[in-house]
């Protein structure tokens, strides 16, 4: 089996978010740059899959040479080989395009990405490169199992899930529960620098969308201390102040 | 040129959200003088589709079939697309829900179309371009997306905007279109809801507790706090982690984000990845024993006290105040 695992470098989850440029520009100054959690778990269930000689894990990035660390570190937990596509990734679209491109000459029959990048957020490569395909996305699986030609997999829903059956070739995004994060070890870490990393040259692709400013959550007012014998307080001023109970 | 809007329904029945998504979708429509048709995919009565229009659908399309009774994000996108194309709809809203993240791309693919995700306010056309604000960087920020395209995706995100009703029922028309098989691939076996709980990406209140429980078998009162209030239940996730709860619950920057009107935070510090999950809530109450906790800068409200002292005071204020109203 031939899994792909797109994969993408996002600002550390402790990382705190402010812009320069008139909020038209994300600041990068003195920002750690990590592998999306969710592509992380989705790695890690391709290489749970793959192991025993069952079959061969490719990470694929989007971005310019600055994400190399990220996809060295992927490569590291325990990916087979690398593809870089040398360009910004523009948006979901461009990058779901760039992706298509590259398995459309190069079939994979399972190909994972993370829930959503923790920047964005969109959850929308899965879906878009499914489309881009023609082949079936689930756009977020907590469960992924395989039987033969089939994946069994458990999509999260509102107050719940779904099970579902699909054949190969298909999209999902990953999200917690389908694996344990892994953690690379010495070996991994030292045969990651000599594993193949190809880069590529992106395609042409119109431009749909486009951010072009940011802004911040407005700052709360003051804290309004309760005494913590006197709940009924909160209770009456949640319903009388705040209008929300 | 129309707009068209999905309206997704759980066990046959509309939520909140969707009437949101109802009201979100005519404003659009009023913005660019046009009509709102919604369509509606699987098994839905004609009562609760006719009442739609009471959010503003000025014509509800029923796309329904024993093939449409479950969810098929692919089968669902082709319909959508079919109905755009024959409504001569270029603006597409749905709901940024589970099922909504699954169809967006797929329809934005087929339309060609800039998909805006997450919105959490009307698209601003003022300035001869079509701008959308949306939650970025897991709810730590804002990001306005110029769509420039002709034809327009858009999500909204749950609790960010308001129902707004008074219409009349809308007329109903039959939608019936040719399936490609080969969109059917996804076969769903099971669909496992639990009826009796509150969802939590799109509850009003949500009640979240933190390693300040102590352990899974403390939740009984948190759990009996969100019954009162008709909340969803939450947690933080090094409790999710430790498997004290379901990862389903896992609120923050690599869980759910929420928006709801009232967020309740239970022995829970407030680290920047948790705060990132929650900071679009319309009121914040914080109960921490610690009273240099983070979480309490971000709070509305707050009561610096031990969670097995002040949950059963409110629990029994709660109470109190059912009684009363």
């Amino acid at each position: 089996m031939k899994i792909l695992v797109c994969i993408s470098n996002v600002p550390d989850t402790t990382t705190k978010i402010t812009f320069t440029d008139n909020n038209t520009q994300f600041n990068t100054a003195g920002v750690q740059f990590i592998l999306n959690p969710y592509d992380e778990i989705a790695l890690a269930r391709a290489i749970e899959l793959s192991e025993g000689g069952k079959g061969t894990v490719t990470v694929i990035n989007i971005g310019e040479i600055s994400t190399e660390p990220t996809i060295r570190k992927a490569l590291a937990i325990g990916a087979d080989d690398a593809v870089r596509v040398n360009a910004k990734p523009h948006d979901a679209y461009f990058v779901a395009f760039q992706l298509a491109q590259y398995v459309k000459e190069n079939a994979f029959d399972l190909i994972l990405t993370g829930r959503e990048s923790i920047d964005y957020n969109g959850s929308k490569v899965a879906g878009m490169l499914g489309e881009f395909l023609d082949i079936p996305s689930i756009s977020i699986i907590k469960k992924l199992d395989i039987n033969g030609d089939i994946a069994t997999v458990e999509r999260e829903i509102e107050g719940g899930k779904e099970v579902i059956t699909i054949p190969f070739p298909f999209v999902a995004g990953v999200a917690e529960g389908v694996a344990e994060w892994k953690i690379p070890n010495m070996r991994g870490i030292m045969s990651a620098r000599t594993k193949p990393l190809k880069v590529i040259e992106a395609v042409a692709v119109k431009t749909l969308s486009e951010v072009i400013s940011y802004e911040t959550p407005a700052p709360r007012g003051q804290v309004k201390l309760v005494p913590a014998d006197d709940a009924a307080k909160l209770i009456e001023l949640l319903h009388s102040e705040a209008k929300v109970i | 040129m129309s707009v068209l809007v999905y309206v997704e329904n759980a066990d046959g029945k509309f939520k909140k959200s969707i009437f949101e998504v109802v009201s979100y979708a005519k404003a659009i429509a009023t913005q660019n003088n046009t009509g709102l048709i919604a369509i509606s995919i699987g098994t839905v009565s004609t009562d609760e589709l006719a009442n739609l229009g009471k959010y503003g659908a000025d014509k509800v399309l029923n796309a329904s079939t024993d093939q449409l009774k479950t969810f098929v994000n692919q089968a669902y996108a082709s319909i959508i697309f079919e109905a755009a194309k024959k409504e001569g709809a270029n603006i597409i809203v749905l709901s940024n829900s589970f099922s909504g993240r699954g169809l967006a791309p797929r329809i934005g693919v087929k339309m060609e179309a800039g998909v805006a995700d997450g919105a959490v306010s009307l698209p601003n056309q003022t300035a001869g371009s079509f701008t959308v604000k949306k939650t970025a960087f897991s709810g730590k920020a804002f990001a306005v997306v110029e769509l420039n395209s002709e034809n327009k995706v858009i999500s909204l995100t749950p609790n960010s905007y308001k129902v707004i009703d008074g219409g009349a029922n809308a007329p109903l028309e039959t939608f019936t279109v040719e399936t490609k098989e080969s969109d059917f691939k996804a076969i769903v076996k099971d669909i496992i809801r639990a009826t009796d709980k509150v969802s939590l990406p799109d509850a009003e209140i949500v009640v979240s507790a933190g390693r300040g429980l102590k352990g899974p078998e403390n939740w009984g009162m948190v759990e009996e706090l969100a019954n009162l209030l008709g909340a969803a239940t939450a947690c933080s996730k090094p409790v999710s982690d430790a498997g004290w709860r379901p990862h389903s619950e896992h609120v923050g920057q690599t869980g759910i984000v929420v928006s709801p009107n009232l967020y309740i935070a239970i022995g829970i510090s407030g680290a920047i990845q948790h705060l990132a999950g929650i900071s679009s809530s319309k009121v914040i109450v914080v109960i921490n024993k610690d009273p240099e906790a983070p979480f309490f800068k971000v709070a509305d409200y707050g009561i610096v006290g031990d969670a097995f002292e002040v949950i059963p005071k409110l629990i029994e204020a709660v109470k109190q105040h059912k009684a009363s109203a």
